[in-house]
C-alpha cells in the first residue's frame, strides 16, 4: 500500500521532524520501496503464533523501592543547550 | 608490536619489555599517520589516554595487573565515556561530552585498560557501510575506495589497519559482524543480555548488544571476559555467574556438529564468498567437525521483520533528542514545536530520519497489527527455526555477508539494496543468539570474506573455541592490508 505525500507529512509531524515538500517527495519513493520489502511479511500465515517482543523472552526484574541515583544535577545540566538557574530553558509554552 | 596478540602484549607489559605509556604512544602515532586516509576515529585524546597509561604502569609495577591492564582499547563512539566527546556519529550529539561512563567503559577502566579513542560509525548505528556518519565515511583499509562495513566500521577498520590492538562495537542487525567480515577482522555479538546496555546509546533496545572486535578469537575471548557481566542498571542484563571464555580455546573440535543452513547458500550469495565459506567448512571437517544440513525456513523474512522492529524501537528511543536536555539545538525557531522540528530535521542525517519515519508509521494508529505485531510473530518463527536447528547441530555456520566490501557510494541511494546486506546477520539479533564473524579467505578484488558462526544461547565459549581452532590451522586472520603503515 503506497504512502501518499500527505501521509509522509503526517508521519513527519508525528515524529516532530520538519520536512519540505521536495524532501517529502524524495523520501516518499524510498519509503515505498522499503514498505514493499516489509510487505513480504504478509505472505506468511502467522495465525496462532505468539508475538515475541524480546530476544529470549526475558522477565523484567523487580527491585526494592529505594533511592539508587545520586544527585548529578550539575553534571547533567552542564551539557544542556540552554539553561538558567538550574533549569532547562525552552521557548515559552503558556502565554 | 602493533601486530602482537593481546596475550603477547600482556606478557610484554608484565616482563617490562614495554610499558603502557610506550604502547599507547605507539598506537596514537599510528592513528595520527593513518586516520587522515581512513577516518576510523572521531576523537582521540592523547592526554587522557596517557594519564590512564601511566596509572596502568603503576598498577603493573605494584603487581596488581589483570590480563588487559595497560592495553589500549578503541571504543565505538556509541559508548558514553566520562569527559569524552560522545557523538554516536551524529550532528545532534556533536557537542555532547559524556557526564558518566557506560558499564562497558567502567569494566575496561576497572581492568586497567587505556581508552585509546572513539571510533567512527554510522549515525546512531543505522547503516551497513559506515557512510552515514556526520563525520564523514570510514574507508576500508584493504581498498580505500570501498566501505569497511557498518555500523561499527571505524572499530573494524582500526583493527585491520593496526591503529588499535582491540576495539568495541555494537550489533543490532549485524553491526559488529558485517564490518568484521568486510574489513578482514574478528568480531563477536554476544547473547542478548550478556553485555550491559547502560551508557550504550540506544538504537533498538530489544536487539542492541555490545561486543568486541579484534584480530583473533583468542583476543575476543579476553575482551569478552571484561565486557560480560550483570548490571542492575540494564533491565535486560542477564544474571549468571562469570565465565572465563579462554578456558576451552585449546580443546579439539572432534565431535562438533556444524549445521549448514541451505537458505544461506542460495540466490543472492556471491560466488566468491560462497567458495571461501565452502573451503572453511571443509577445513573444519578436517579438524574433526561433522557437517549437518539444516534448514532455517523463516530466515528469508528476517530483513523485513527487522526493518519493522528496529525502526519502531528507534523512533521511540530517538524521541529523547529534542534539543532540550543535551546536544544540538537549532536556532531561529518560532515556538517549542518549531524548535523540535528544526532541531531534529537539522540534527539527524537522512538515514536516521528515514528510519524514524518508518518506525513512527508502523506504530501509528491503525497500522500496529499489520506491521509491528506481524513482525513480532515472524520474530518468534525465526527464533523457533534455531530451536529446531540446535537439536541437530552445535553451531550454525555460513557466510556473514552476501558479498565482499562494495564501493563507497554504490548503495547509498538505494536503502533496500543496503538493507539486504543484513540478510545473514539479522536472524541472530531477532532470536537473541550469540554470533560472530572471522576471516576465512579472500574474494573478488582480493577483499576479505567473513565466516559467520551462530551458537545457542550463552554458547560463546564454544564458538570462540571453534574459531580459535580454525585460526590455529589457517592464517587468514593474520593477513594484513597492503599500503597501511607496516
Amino acid at each position: 500500500m503506497p504512502l501518499s505525500l500527505e501521509e509522509v507529512h503526517r508521519v513527519a509531524e508525528l515524529a516532530r521532524i520538519g520536512i519540505s515538500d521536495a524532501e517529502a517527495r524524495a523520501v516518499q519513493s524510498q519509503l515505498n520501496d522499503i514498505f514493499e520489502l516489509i510487505g513480504q511479511m504478509q505472505r506468511v500465515n502467522t495465525e496462532g503464533i505468539a508475538p515475541m517482543s524480546h530476544g529470549q523472552d526475558v522477565k523484567l526484574r523487580l527491585r526494592e523501592d529505594v533511592r539508587t541515583e545520586r544527585d548529578q544535577r550539575e553534571q547533567f545540566l552542564s551539557v544542556a543547550p540552554e539553561k538558567e538557574q538550574g533549569l532547562y530553558l525552552v521557548p515559552k509554552v503558556i502565554e | 608490536m602493533h601486530n602482537a596478540s593481546l596475550k603477547e602484549l600482556s606478557a610484554a607489559l608484565a616482563q617490562g619489555k614495554t610499558s603502557s605509556v610506550d604502547l599507547t604512544k605507539l598506537f596514537l602515532e599510528r592513528i595520527q599517520k593513518t586516520n587522515g586516509a581512513l577516518n576510523a576515529f572521531i576523537t582521540v585524546g592523547a592526554e587522557k589516554s596517557l594519564a590512564q597509561a601511566r596509572a596502568a604502569d603503576a598498577r603493573i609495577a605494584r603487581g596488581d595487573a589483570k590480563p588487559l591492564t595497560g592495553i589500549p582499547v578503541a571504543h565505538k563512539d556509541i559508548f558514553v565515556a566520562k569527559d569524552w566527546l560522545t557523538t554516536c556519529g551524529s550532528k545532534i550529539l556533536s557537542n555532547f561530552v559524556g557526564p558518566y561512563d557506560a558499564h562497558v567503559i567502567e569494566r575496561f577502566n576497572a581492568a586497567g585498560a587505556v581508552l585509546l579513542g572513539k571510533t567512527n560509525m554510522d549515525e546512531f548505528a543505522m547503516g551497513s557501510s559506515s557512510e552515514n556518519s556526520f563525520y564523514g565515511p570510514v574507508k576500508n583499509p584493504w581498498d580505500r575506495t570501498c566501505v569497511p562495513g557498518g555500523s561499527s566500521g571505524g572499530s573494524a577498520a582500526a583493527i585491520a589497519a593496526r591503529m588499535a590492538p582491540a576495539a568495541t562495537g555494537t550489533d543490532t542487525g549485524g553491526s559488529i559482524r558485517q564490518p568484521a567480515a568486510l574489513s578482514g577482522v574478528s568480531g563477536l555479538k554476544p547473547t542478548y543480555g550478556l553485555v550491559s546496555r547502560y551508557g550504550m546509546i540506544a538504537f533498538a533496545s530489544s536487539l542492541d548488544q555490545g561486543g568486541p572486535i579484534a584480530k583473533s578469537a583468542e583476543d575476543l575471548a579476553l575482551l569478552l571476559n571484561v565486557m560480560a557481566g550483570f548490571d542492575a542498571r540494564d533491565s535486560t542484563s542477564v544474571e549468571r555467574s562469570a565465565e572465563d571464555y579462554t578456558l576451552d580455546l585449546d580443546k579439539p573440535l572432534s565431535g562438533l556438529r556444524v549445521g549448514v543452513p541451505k537458505e544461506h547458500f542460495g540466490e543472492g550469495l556471491s560466488v566468491d564468498v560462497g567458495r571461501a565459506v565452502e573451503a572453511a567448512l571443509a577445513q573444519l571437517e578436517k579438524l574433526g567437525a561433522r557437517r549437518v544440513s539444516i534448514t532455517l525456513p523463516s530466515s528469508g523474512l528476517s530483513v523485513p521483520a527487522y526493518y519493522v522492529i528496529a525502526p519502531a524501537e528507534a523512533s521511540s528511543n530517538l524521541s529523547r533528542f529534542d534539543g532540550v536536555r543535551y546536544g544540538y539545538r537549532a536556532s531561529g525557531y518560532r515556538d517549542l514545536a518549531d524548535m523540535y522540528r528544526k532541531t531534529r530535521a537539522e540534527g539527524f542525517g537522512a538515514e536516521v530520519r528515514r528510519r524514524i519515519l518508518i518506525g513512527t508509521y508502523v506504530l501509528s494508529h491503525g497500522y500496529y497489527d499489520a506491521y509491528y505485531l506481524k513482525a513480532q510473530k515472524i520474530r518468534r518463527l525465526i527464533a523457533q527455526d534455531f530451536v529446531e536447528a540446535f537439536r541437530q547441530c552445535d553451531l550454525v555456520i555460513g557466510p556473514t555477508s552476501p558479498t565482499v566490501a562494495f564501493r563507497i557510494g554504490a548503495k547509498a541511494a538505494d536503502p533496500v539494496k543496503m538493507y539486504l546486506n543484513d540478510i545473514y546477520t539479522t536472524p541472530a539479533n531477532l532470536a537473541g543468539l550469540p554470533a560472530m564473524s572471522i576471516p576465512c579467505g579472500f574474494g573478488n578484488e582480493n577483499l576479505p570474506v567473513g565466516l559467520h558462526i551462530t551458537g545457542n544461547y550463552f554458547a560463546e565459549a564454544r564458538m570462540l573455541q571453534v574459531a580459535h581452532q580454525y585460526q590455529k590451522a589457517t592464517d587468514w586472520h593474520a593477513r594484513r592490508p597492503a599500503g597501511i603503515e607496516p
